[in-house]
């Protein structure tokens, strides 16, 4: 034995005589974690969170959390003497007279940008995959409020320094308040302190910022993990792979260096931007006050949809017995972004019912082979990119010179149009895709070799594919309808007609397959060619 | 199908053969492998030493000139270059590492179904069934009825404890400090002005004059702010009330956004349109800010001015509205 190996084994006997944990411990060091590129999204968020968590405790050291009023006298000639408040005037100062200060403030903010970016993709890779389905509903719930926190949180931080564009934000973000019925003007008075901007916001939102929602990520994130840990990666399908197995690497060493090693990389290259890449340049914009505004204002990315809606939304108001109902606020700023989170919350058990399907799955779905919630990824998608859009229709219009009017126009109608066609096309696409997989299995891949047969006529050498391959393309479910059964067998008419009606259609639609090949079919074809 | 025949779907080959590295067999290749992991951990060294000594030696105020990037503060740019590299090439070393000289033999774990054998199931379940049986919670509605009680009320208090939070809005969001006879000064500066001030075409804004000892809040300027704008009188299509709110063509509105409270910043002379930056509500200063483009359902609230003995501008009356967004209790006629 070598002298390393007698200390891990001292190490390991240490741990064992006071927790008795040897078994639980020698099994998940030796945990399975399967191996794909898309996997890696999910880590990216959890990475960026934790140099969120690093990069911001930083920032606490300096940043005063106050509206109280200070004149500038710090190292950022422009605004000498300039009154302003607390909280602009130390993040002046953590960006001009603290030795890395600006790194670190331009480090969070990216980081911020690739926890949302990750999130988000990781989001779509659970949701195209089908990772969301039994036993893994709880994750994906976990995941909705991530994303929800996400936003609010990373609103909340824009807020923080008080200068003249996120001072404009939180105008708006009060406007909404205020205009939620009945109880609105009582809310946005009590988190406000009084009368708008007040002096207590941004101390109130600071505690939200730095312990209350980082708190939440932090349990979230544990129950997320402990999730995925417990009920084993889910895998893509292919040779070997099946629901009753996992296949790849074990957590020790192989995975401990990987993930370790992706930290470093996913710093390096926040680090990287935050030295190079300018955001956020809050100097520039002077401190808030609300009589100012600095033109071509525009939130960051996972905000932008929300004010691509608001700003696309027609004019309406009723103004009804000496009541005012803002529609034009409520409607793109709760209303909508109300209905499609809660939408995305329930998908997992909406596709559950209309496909009947409660068994357990692990392994993953090739996003063709369910091109019913494909179709229905890529409309929420193209809603969320027509909105998107819209937020920078200021910006997009004096770049390919058009009137912001048709540029409006385009977004209301595009809205509409685009989403369900975005559907269809998706769909076809999808089932286009399994009829290509279909005739690869049964006719091999073309080489591009020509032959001359006998009688002078040139076909194409076709190739055949690996078992492997067969095996892959052809393995998924061909889920089936769920049959409209009206009536029992007795003719008497079974209560919720209309429901089960409306089921079996959407059973119908989600069924919709080209049929994968068969081996007897590959057999037959072989048997006609000879 | 329909002729009754089997079927036969393609088979599972199995897990394909583990192909092996070169490093795996090659000592030759290993060395090399490692190698260049070691160059990997050096390059992330030299990072640190960058971040370090740039943070300790250099100059903050040294300015240089990066084609791209423009004027870089150097001593920022090194210390984030250098904490970049540190960081990066650790990681990739890490990677590397694992990539070529860790086992790279896939695992095959089993997976069981979590749903329980059948009896552990059924023996749960009626445990379950049991235990809140035996608690009688189905039985003692009075109980049950009491405790959901006693649980809701119990959850209000976090609530109600919120009410501190703030005031109430009061009138505070109908009214503004514009009085009769308040003077327009401008802002910045708190001069008063005259109409001759004002040019025609030009644009100004301007806040209520303070009392002696008053001091000019944010809360006020967010309501207060107004933007004073000159034109040639017969270019108004006013009603009589509007133009008599008008003073040798200049129109005074509040700044701030009828629609989300921004604050209404752009003219445009040729037009004489305002604009909201926002979100592009478009208010077209010849109709009372009526909104031609954008969200806002309302125009600018109009404030009503002439001119007082000195002949500098003064507000005729109150604004007759609440100015800025919507809300519940607004009562427009
Ligand atoms: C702070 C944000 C998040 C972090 C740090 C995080 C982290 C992770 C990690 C490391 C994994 C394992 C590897 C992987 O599949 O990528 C995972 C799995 C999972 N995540 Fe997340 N995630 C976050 C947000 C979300 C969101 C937004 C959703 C969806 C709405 C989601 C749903 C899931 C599900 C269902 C799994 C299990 C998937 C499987 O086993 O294949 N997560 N998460
Ligand atoms: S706040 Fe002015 S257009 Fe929305």
């Amino acid at each position: 034995m070598s002298q390393k190996e007698r200390i891990a084994g001292g190490v390991a006997n240490y741990i064992d005589e006071r927790t008795g944990a040897a078994k639980w411990l020698n099994k998940n060091l030796k945990k399975v974690f399967p191996d794909h590129w898309s996997f890696m999204l999910g880590e990216v968020a959890l990475y960026s969170f934790i140099i969120l968590l690093l990069s911001g405790t930083f920032l606490t050291f300096w940043f005063d959390p106050s509206q109280r009023d200070v004149i500038y006298n710090g190292s950022y000639m422009p605004l000498q003497h300039v009154q302003m408040s607390a909280a602009y005037a130390s993040t002046l100062h953590i960006s001009f007279d603290v030795r890395g200060g600006l790194l670190m403030r331009q480090i969070h903010h990216w980081a911020a940008l690739l926890f949302m970016a990750a999130i988000i993709a990781h989001l779509l890779r659970v949701f195209f995959t089908g990772a969301f389905r039994k036993p893994r509903e709880a994750n994906w719930l976990i995941g909705v409020g991530l994303v929800t926190l996400g936003i609010v949180e990373g609103f909340l931080g824009y807020s923080l320094p008080d200068d003249l564009l996120s001072g404009t934000g939180i105008r708006i973000a009060e406007a909404i308040l205020q205009a939620i019925p009945v109880v609105g003007s009582y809310i946005a008075f009590f988190a406000f302190g009084g009368a708008f901007p007040g002096h207590v916001f941004i101390p109130r939102i600071y505690t939200v910022h730095v312990l209350l929602l980082p708190g939440a990520f932090l349990a979230l994130i544990t129950i997320h993990l402990m999730l995925v840990w417990y009920q084993k990666h889910t895998q893509y399908p292919g040779p070997g792979r099946t629901e009753k197995n996992v296949v790849g690497y074990p957590l020790m060493p192989v995975y401990m260096a990987k993930a370790g090693g992706f930290f470093g990389i996913v710093f390096g290259v926040t680090a990287f931007l935050g030295a190079v890449a300018s955001i956020n340049p809050i100097w520039l914009y002077g401190p808030y006050t609300p009589g100012q505004i600095s033109a071509g204002s525009q939130p960051d990315f996972y905000m932008g949809w929300l004010d691509g809606l608001v700003r696309m939304s027609p004019p309406i108001e009723t103004h009804a017995f000496g009541h005012t109902i803002s529609w034009n606020i409520l409607i793109p700023g709760l209303i909508v972004p109300g209905i499609l989170f809660t939408g995305m919350a329930l998908y997992p058990f909406i596709e559950s019912y209309i496909s009947g399907d409660k068994r357990e799955h692990h392994l993953l779905d090739r996003p063709r082979n369910v091109p019913n919630r494909t179709a229905l990824g890529a409309m929420s998608l193209t809603f969320m990119m027509v909105s998107l859009i819209n937020g920078g229709n200021d910006l997009i219009a004096t770049h390919f010179h058009l009137s912001i009017n048709q540029i409006m126009w385009m977004s209301r109608i595009g809205i509409f149009v685009l989403p369900p066609l975005a559907f269809v096309i998706t769909k076809r696409i999808c089932l286009s895709l399994q009829r290509a997989d279909r005739d690869l299995v049964l006719h091999g891949r073309e080489t591009g070799r020509l032959v001359m047969l006998p009688h002078g006529e040139f076909v194409e050498v076709h190739e055949p594919i690996s078992a492997e391959k067969a095996w892959t393309l052809t393995s998924h479910e061909q889920p089936r309808a769920i049959p409209n059964v009206s009536e029992d067998v007795n003719g008497v008419a079974k209560p919720k007609a209309v429901r089960n009606k409306l089921r079996s259609r959407m059973s119908v639609a989600n069924a919709e397959q080209a049929p994968a090949a068969t081996a007897t079919e590959a057999k037959e074809l072989e048997g006609g060619h000879h | 199908m329909t002729n009754g025949n089997h079927i036969e779907k393609f088979q599972d080959p199995g897990l394909p053969e583990h192909i092996h590295r070169k490093a795996d067999h090659d000592e030759k290749a290993a060395k090399k492998a490692e190698r260049q992991v070691a160059i990997l951990f050096l390059l992330s060294a030299v990072g640190t030493v960058l971040a370090i000594g740039s943070y300790i030696f250099m100059p903050q105020d040294l300015v240089i000139f990066i084609p791209i990037m423009g004027d870089q503060n150097a001593a920022q740019l090194c210390l984030g270059l250098g904490i970049a590299m540190a960081t990066f090439f650790l990681g990739m070393g890490a990677v590397h590492w694992a990539k070529t000289l860790m086992p790279d033999t896939e695992v095959v774990a089993e997976r069981h179904e979590f749903r329980s054998e059948e009896e552990d199931r059924e023996a749960f379940v009626a445990t379950v069934k049991e235990q809140g049986g035996s608690a009688g919670l189905g039985r003692r509605t009075l109980i049950k009825r009491s405790l959901g009680l006693a649980g809701g009320l119990a959850a209000l208090t976090p609530i109600v404890m919120l009410r501190d939070l703030g005031p109430q809005p009061k009138k505070q969001l109908n009214t503004t400090s514009w009085v009769s006879g308040t003077r327009l000064v401008t802002d910045p500066g708190d001069r008063p002005i005259k109409p001759s001030d004002l040019e025609v075409g030009a644009v100004a804004q301007v806040l209520p004059a303070l009392k002696a000892g008053e001091e000019r809040t944010l809360e006020n300027v967010g309501k207060d702010a107004v933007l004073l704008i000159r034109l040639n009188p017969n270019e108004f299509n006013l009603d009589s009330e509007r133009l008599s709110w008008t003073h040798d063509g200049i129109i005074a509105f509040s700044k701030i956004c009828s629609h989300m409270g921004c604050a209404v910043a752009l003219y445009e002379q040729q037009t004489k349109h305002l604009l909201c930056p926002c979100h592009q509500s478009t208010f077209d200063v010849t109709r009372a800010a009526k909104v031609i483009f954008g969200p806002a359902a309302r125009p600018l609230p109009q404030l009503a001015i002439t001119i007082d003995s000195e002949g500098y501008l003064i507000a005729k009356q109150p604004f007759t509205e609440p100015v800025g967004p919507s809300f519940w209790e607004r009562n427009t006629k």
